[in-house]
């Protein structure tokens, strides 16, 4: 009736420019894999159900709640985790405008952002919104984020 | 001076932006096991039978457990088994709980539990509780144990009673021309952390209890585990990683117990816990809820006579924190006037709901919220600007608080500094209602705030400083790094007083129980001021030992020496000098010879003259000090559908003196997001039967980007003589005002009494449809 023993089968994915090859369930969700059989623990748990944005990861150039999709399905799609931004403007930015304080929400923060700064590099306040409403902040006020992403989208902004 | 007052960069930054700051679910072993917990679906009822016999065939199940043999727990009140025991009081406790070697196989085995319930009238409200017929949640509390100044009474539902009784309550109402009384409520609602609870737990073979958890009091932690389970004290090491997120949510130990108790029946194998969010909703402890009447006596003039309280507090199934939190509410039962005769009770009843925890502000936003709309209702009676009522009865050096502690220059901030500056600040002009489009109005709401802390007159804090062979300083405090940034102020403060470069200082993030000096709980915005107090304490330590050495190799008197930038050297003379480096791990004479050794400072604090409050008049010191405010909201309100949005918020905060600029406007501009959050949208709605309908983040929603206002943020100088450089409390007290701005800004918006939260458009609608009394 259950699927346990945890049978499990072979895939090859595309995380961070590298090929990894690992053993998964099917029912594994993407966000369990990058966690603990990757240990690429960046990505944050906060409600697997698509509501908070912690666990955020760039999929193909587009942002992805990892939580949402099984890792069946990101077989041959690139993934990116926070683990695969190396001194990016975005991160530079949160840095400097203090756009993290407990720091949970921030791989998904900047996974977001890094990605509408790709996708929509003249985003106007109304797509900004629209993007980064998916994830959930609870320490700062978004003023900070808001700052920092502006910062790195109009090179003449400087609040 | 050097760093105080600087946005010198958080110590916390790259791990933060890169991913690999850790936090407890990010330590994974593949020898761990794991437990899930099954909940109660009703919040008051017996437990029949408990059948596991499906769930044990489960392939990976470990072990089972339930209530049968464990002990009782609370903090005030010893009242709740950790795993339900006979009888459920609320919807979400614990059950059951099972172990296996993969969370699916647990989370499956837990689904296969039967239990068997007969339901019981439930308590749905403190009102509820508090009449005499009501069922009763706790039926023998007289057999619970109780902590020193908790006040159960015995057959009813009260589990604390706070008596204020300052000057004569008579006296003030003869003196009063004007009166005005109000009813407040809302229900209790989430903190809603972005990392859920977690922790992990293992029993070592030499009996070594090793837990680490996603906690704001690690130390308290250890304490209860040993006291509740018999372990000795010493024996149990806590950690704790950075956590993401608390706002008093992670002040209350609950989920380590479970994972203790999971370790235990499974041989001390590691067991990790992890709450889902639905959980961390449901079953961990909750924002308190309120039910208040404030009635409020003045002269013609708005001079205020008598404020005579009850509040009623939520506090849930469970005593655990609530007894401390009504406590915190009636010290600072009033804003923050000058009023000579004060009555107040302030109770915290048992519930069917979901049990408290500390929630940002401790108590004083909830009360806030009756106490400032009260001022606003008497300012429309008195016909005067609410603003000029607040400023003229505005608490003074000189002034008692309701506790009847003296204030002085020190242990208060200015409040007639914040107003004024508010005033400039939201170009106020008295209340104002514009027409700002077709069916739009602005308005603005004001508000004045205080909070001291509240907290175990006990409570004290350690450091250590251990010196690295480079001359550089490794800074060990038990405060715990729950976003607020108080570990790099830590830095700053310790670098100002060693005057040493600020990249010197290294600081342990991680808390080690066994290997970090205890700082009691990092709560009350007190760990600034009471680890700053032992920072200070150790540098002047290891400075003095720094210059004993150096005394002796420099042949000169310990007082003739100074230090600066890593370097110890003869005031008159700086030439003659050395260098930390040479110092700090012992000198070595050119033919070999060494004296000395690394440099290890120690400081610790402990909170001065604080005393219990009186059982019958309240009277006491529970905190240092008063950090104040005044606080403001602009609103923008549509007249057809009630919907509104926040256009500005505003805060002035006295704030002594600021060490960390960028830090303290973002803890300010959090707590104001936070607490606009609570005030406009954030509750759980309960059914009849106690149950909480909306336990996950799409139904129960805090503040998205986008929504957030405007901020501005000022601050005033009134230093706080006793903490490091003068600096007050700030963590919290950006919230404490919110939701009574909003209040009153919508309610003169509305043009009707606004005194239930959340402030959502429907609220507006049915407050609007009810005759006004
Ligand atoms: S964990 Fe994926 S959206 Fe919350
Ligand atoms: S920094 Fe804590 S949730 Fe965003």
């Amino acid at each position: 009736m259950h699927d346990f023993p945890l049978s499990k089968r072979r895939i090859i994915l595309n995380i961070n420019s590298e090929d990894v090859d690992i053993y998964i369930r099917a029912a594994d969700l993407l966000l369990d894999t990058i966690r603990e059989s990757l240990g690429l623990t960046g990505s944050k748990p906060g409600c697997l159900n698509g509501d908070c944005g912690a666990c955020t990861i760039i999929l193909d150039e587009k942002p992805m709640k990892s939580c949402l999709m099984l890792t069946l399905e990101a077989e041959g799609k690139k993934i990116m985790t926070i683990e695969g931004l190396k001194n990016t403007p975005i991160q530079k930015a949160f840095i400097e405008h203090f756009a993290f304080q407990c720091g949970y929400c921030t791989p998904g923060f900047i996974m977001n952002c890094h990605s509408l700064i790709k996708n929509q590099p003249n985003a106007d306040p109304h797509t900004i919104k629209e993007w980064l409403q998916s994830n959930i902040c609870r320490c700062t006020g978004y003023q900070e984020i808001e700052t920092a992403v502006l910062s790195v989208l109009r090179k003449d902004y400087n609040k | 001076m050097r760093v105080i007052g600087k946005s010198v960069g958080r110590k916390d930054a790259e791990e933060k932006v890169t991913g690999a700051a850790k936090y407890t679910d990010d330590y994974i072993f593949n020898n761990m096991l794991h437990a899930r917990v099954v909940c109660s679906p009703y919040a008051h009822a017996l437990i029949n039978s408990i059948d596991w016999s499906k769930a044990e065939k489960v392939p990976g199940v470990r072990s089972i457990v339930t209530g049968v043999g464990l002990p009782l727990t609370g903090e005030e009140i010893r009242d709740r088994s950790p795993i339900a025991f006979k009888k459920v009081r609320y919807h979400g406790e614990v059950v059951a709980l099972v172990v296996a070697d993969h969370p699916a196989q647990a989370a499956e085995a837990a689904s296969l539990i039967e239990i068997s319930y007969t339901p019981l009238p439930v308590v749905n409200s403190p009102r509820q509780a508090f009449q005499p017929d009501s069922p009763l949640v706790h039926e023998h509390m007289e057999a619970y144990e109780i902590n020193v100044n908790v006040y159960p009474e015995p057959h009813t539902n009260v589990a604390h009673r706070t008596k204020i009784r300052k000057g004569n309550i008579e006296k003030g109402r003869m003196e009063s021309d004007v009166f005005v009384e109000g009813s407040f409520s809302f229900a209790p609602s989430d903190h809603a952390a972005m990392e859920t609870r977690s922790c992990f737990a293992e029993i070592r073979p030499n009996g070594d209890v090793i837990i680490t958890s996603s906690s704001q009091a690690p130390f308290m932690i250890k304490k209860l585990i040993s006291s509740y389970f018999g372990v000795e004290i010493g024996k149990i090491i806590v950690n704790t990683p950075l956590v993401g997120g608390a706002y008093g949510g992670k002040a209350s130990v609950q989920w380590e117990f479970l994972a203790y108790i999971a370790a235990k029946s499974v041989e001390g194998r590691p067991v990790k816990i992890l709450y889902s969010r639905e959980e961390d909703i449901l079953t961990a402890p909750v924002h308190i809820g309120l039910d208040a009447t404030v009635k409020l006596g003045c002269t013609r003039d708005g001079i205020l006579k008598s404020a005579e309280i009850l509040y009623l507090f939520d506090g849930g199934a469970y005593a655990d924190k609530s007894p401390d939190l009504s406590r915190a509410a009636a010290v600072d039962c009033t804003g923050p006037y000058h009023i000579e005769n004060i009555w107040c009770d302030s109770l915290c009843m048992y519930t069917n709901h979901p049990y408290a925890s500390p929630f940002r502000g401790f108590g004083h936003s909830e009360v806030h919220f009756a106490f400032e709309r009260t001022m606003d209702m008497l300012a429309k009676k008195l016909k005067i600007d609410p603003l000029e009522l607040r400023y003229i009865n505005a608490i003074q050096p000189g002034d008692t608080t309701p506790t009847q502690v003296l204030l002085n220059k020190s242990n208060v901030g200015n409040v007639r500094a914040c107003i004024d500056k508010l005033k400039e600040l939201m170009d106020w002009n008295g209340e104002t209602k514009i027409e700002s489009g077709k069916h739009t109005v602005r308005t603005k709401g004001v508000a004045c705030i205080w909070k001291t802390s509240t907290i175990d007159p006990n409570a004290s804090s350690g450091v250590i400083l251990t010196f690295n062979p480079d001359g550089s300083v490794n800074l060990m405090s038990g405060v715990v790094e729950i976003g607020t940034g108080t570990k790099t102020v830590l830095a700053q403060i310790l670098a100002e007083r060693l005057r040493l470069d600020y990249d010197k200082i290294h600081v342990k993030m991680k808390v080690n129980t066994q290997t970090t000096p205890e700082h009691w709980k990092t709560v009350a915005s007190r760990g600034t001021f009471m680890a700053g107090r032992a920072v200070l304490a150790a540098a002047d330590d290891a400075i003095l030992q720094i210059k004993s050495i150096a005394s002796c190799i420099l042949r000169v008197r310990v007082e003739d020496l100074e230090i600066d930038s890593g370097k110890v050297f003869v005031r008159e003379e700086p030439g003659i000098n050395l260098k930390f480096e040479d110092v700090v791990y012992g000198y070595t004479y050119p033919n070999g010879n060494s004296i000395g050794g690394q440099i290890i400072g120690r400081g610790n604090y402990i909170l001065r003259h604080m005393t219990y409050l009186d059982a019958d008049t309240g009277a006491g010191k529970p905190g240092p000090e008063w950090t104040v405010g005044a606080q403001g909201v602009e609103v923008e309100y549509n007249t057809i559908n009630h919907t509104y949005k926040v256009v500005k918020a505003y805060s002035v905060i006295d704030i002594g003196q600021v060490l960390n600029e960028k830090t303290a406007r973002g803890q300010v501009m959090g707590a104001m997001s936070m607490g606009l959050s609570f005030g406009g949208r954030e509750t759980f709605y309960f059914d009849q039967h106690g149950r909480v309908l909306n336990h996950r983040l799409r139904t129960y929603r805090p503040l998205r980007f986008g929504e957030q206002p405007e901020y501005a943020v000022e601050f005033i100088h009134t230093p706080h003589m006793e903490a490091a450089y003068g600096a007050r409390g700030v963590g919290e007290h950006g919230l404490i005002g919110m939701p009574a701005v909003l209040g009153n800004s919508l309610s003169l918006a509305a043009g009707v009494e606004l005194n239930h939260l959340p402030l959502i458009p429907e609220q507006i609608w049915r407050a609007k449809r009810r005759p006004q009394e």
